[in-house]
């Protein structure tokens, strides 16, 4: 949507549905445990969560900060690991041939099942947890920016074909630009999945180390039975996860807005 | 040409004009840029695309390749631009000489743009190609621009172009390095009429007095009339050149040719011929079939 039709009034209903169902959902959930005096360490109301989030932000700030770095420090290397790979096969198909099943062994194993072994080769725990969020953020923008560096138009291919275009030409000015929304695309999923990888890479490295993310706080407040505090850091998670959606969406309409068709304002 | 006149039988030369017509500026005196001599051309899955097709082009000549779809117009194109190779026979093309950039340029039936541009990075392209920065190309952009009549649109995306202009903006994109030769694919087939006969009388404006060579695909005979001074008739299965027309009216042709009763006998002399060339086989063959 344009910046202009946000701030339409009929706008404004469509832009104010989800917010309303989202206060809907927690206004029932603080209803049921009210209701129902369900105890806090069982299910604690949403408002619990918040007074609980407010009072421990000091010290869930530092491990949110712990997790922060290991997502986006992990999905910019997957970014750059990703796109360089990609270009490297996209120039040279015998190397694809060739590592392309190491890329496909790397995503199909189950990240939890390798984390442990990660953590005990890697012996600094950060590169460790970066390694496990990498390994499972790399492939989606690898996989897509491979078919996107092929994706290029046929009748384009034959015009740099004409024009005597070098391979570095063809990369820059036709392949990288038609290989874009499928990065941007891939960047979307990757964007989830590093969180997902930082915080189960996370889970198995426990509370070793002495910096820790936020998932390490969740497994010790579940140690503790403090479960408003687990909801207080599952909160911030969910609101980390929704925050690269949100960023990953503008990206996408920055980079795409003016001429792809995924970015089309028009109804489909 | 002389050339294609020796390969052809005597009878399928249907033109009712002289082969050289006084007001031309004699072109075909001068040496053929393109040239085909008995080209054969087999895809690798079978496909007989063309059957000992020979014809020239020289400079300054406007040429149309008429005939319907499949018979090989295509190939033609791409084997001039040194996109394909022929199986046998000779080609000769500037775009076949080696060297760092192409005199050729080439008009595909969609506008083929980078959607990603804007029009005017779009007709910078070939340019920058050659290695000529944005700053040192932008004069001669801008120029091309102003004579398609796209001076306003060089900061739009094609995607906000109406058909008609994407395709002066492909045309602009061919222009800019004032090409020798300069190969078009039924670049207007999607248009609507209105704007395909004014894009027929522009393009004819753009190429009239630059000793370009044009070769013109095309399915319609109104517009292989209108643009050029000899007309192929291609015929399917495989694909051949079965006859040349030569339209002698002079340039430049203003629209008025279009109502005259020049116009209506060429057009009348290249459909007659065309209808042979699609009819003539597919009549005999199921016959051939029964007997």
């Amino acid at each position: 949507m344009r910046p202009a039709a946000l701030w339409r009034s009929s706008a404004w209903p469509a832009r104010l549905l989800p917010a309303l169902v989202l206060l809907g959902l927690l206004a029932a959930w603080e209803g049921v445990v009210r209701t129902a005096h369900i105890p806090a360490y069982t299910l604690p109301a949403p408002s619990l969560v918040a007074q609980t989030l407010v009072a421990n932000f000091g010290s869930l700030a530092g491990s949110w900060w712990v997790t922060l770095k290991i997502t986006f420090g992990a999905l910019a290397l997957a970014c750059i690991g990703g796109a360089l790979i990609a270009a490297l096969f996209a120039l040279s198909p015998t190397l694809e041939r060739a590592l392309f099943p190491v890329a496909v062994v790397l995503q199909v194993t189950p990240i939890v099942a390798v984390a442990p072994l990660i953590l005990i080769y890697v012996e600094s725990t950060t590169a460790a947890l970066l390694l496990c969020a990498w390994i499972v953020a790399f492939f989606p923008i690898l996989s897509n920016t491979v078919i996107g560096l092929r994706a290029a138009d046929a009748n384009l291919r034959d015009l740099f074909r004409l024009y005597r275009a070098t391979p570095w030409q063809r990369l820059r000015l036709l392949r990288m630009p038609a290989a874009l929304p499928y990065f941007v695309a891939g960047l979307k999923i990757s964007g989830g999945l590093s969180l997902i990888g930082a915080v189960t890479a996370e889970m198995v490295a426990g509370a070793a180390g002495r910096e820790t993310g936020l998932a390490s706080r969740i497994l010790e407040a579940s140690f503790r039975t403090e479960t408003p505090k687990m909801f207080a850091a599952l909160a911030l998670l969910v609101a980390t996860g929704v925050m690269i959606f949100w960023l990953f969406n503008a990206l996408s309409r920055w980079l795409l807005g003016p001429w792809h068709a995924s970015e089309s304002s028009r109804p489909l | 040409m002389q050339a294609n006149s020796a390969t052809m039988p005597p009878d399928a030369l249907l033109s009712p004009y002289p082969p050289h017509p006084p007001l031309l500026p004699h072109p075909p005196l001068l040496q053929p840029l393109i040239a085909l001599q008995r080209v054969h051309k087999q895809f690798d899955n079978g496909l007989q695309a063309l059957s000992d097709v020979s014809l020239s082009v020289a400079p300054g000549e406007f040429v149309a390749l008429l005939g319907p779809s499949g018979c090989g117009k295509s190939t033609v194109l791409r084997l001039a631009a040194g996109l394909d190779a022929a199986s046998s026979g000779t080609v000769q093309a500037p775009a076949l000489l080696p060297g760092r950039t192409s005199e050729t340029a080439y008009v595909f039936q969609e506008p083929t743009l980078l959607p990603w541009a804007s029009v005017f990075d779009n007709v910078w392209l070939p340019l920058r190609l050659q290695g000529r920065s944005r700053a040192d190309a932008a004069a001669t952009v801008r120029q091309v621009l102003a004579r398609v009549g796209l001076a306003d649109f060089e900061q739009a995306y094609p995607a906000a172009l109406s058909g008609g202009m994407k395709m002066r903006a492909s045309i602009a994109r061919a222009l800019v390095t004032q090409p020798r030769v300069l190969l078009m694919d039924e670049p207007f087939a999607a248009l609507d009429d209105i704007t395909r006969q004014k894009l027929n009388a522009d393009l004819l404006q753009w190429w009239h007095g630059r000793l370009m060579a044009a070769l013109f695909v095309t399915h319609s005979v109104a517009e292989a009339v209108f643009l050029s001074q000899r007309v192929l008739v291609m015929a399917p299965r495989p694909g051949r050149v079965v006859a040349e027309l030569v339209i002698p009216q002079p340039y430049p042709r203003s629209a008025d040719f279009r109502h005259s009763s020049a116009f209506a006998d060429a057009c009348r002399a290249v459909g007659a011929a065309l209808s042979e060339a699609h009819d003539g086989p597919a009549r005999q063959l199921p016959m051939a079939g029964l007997r």
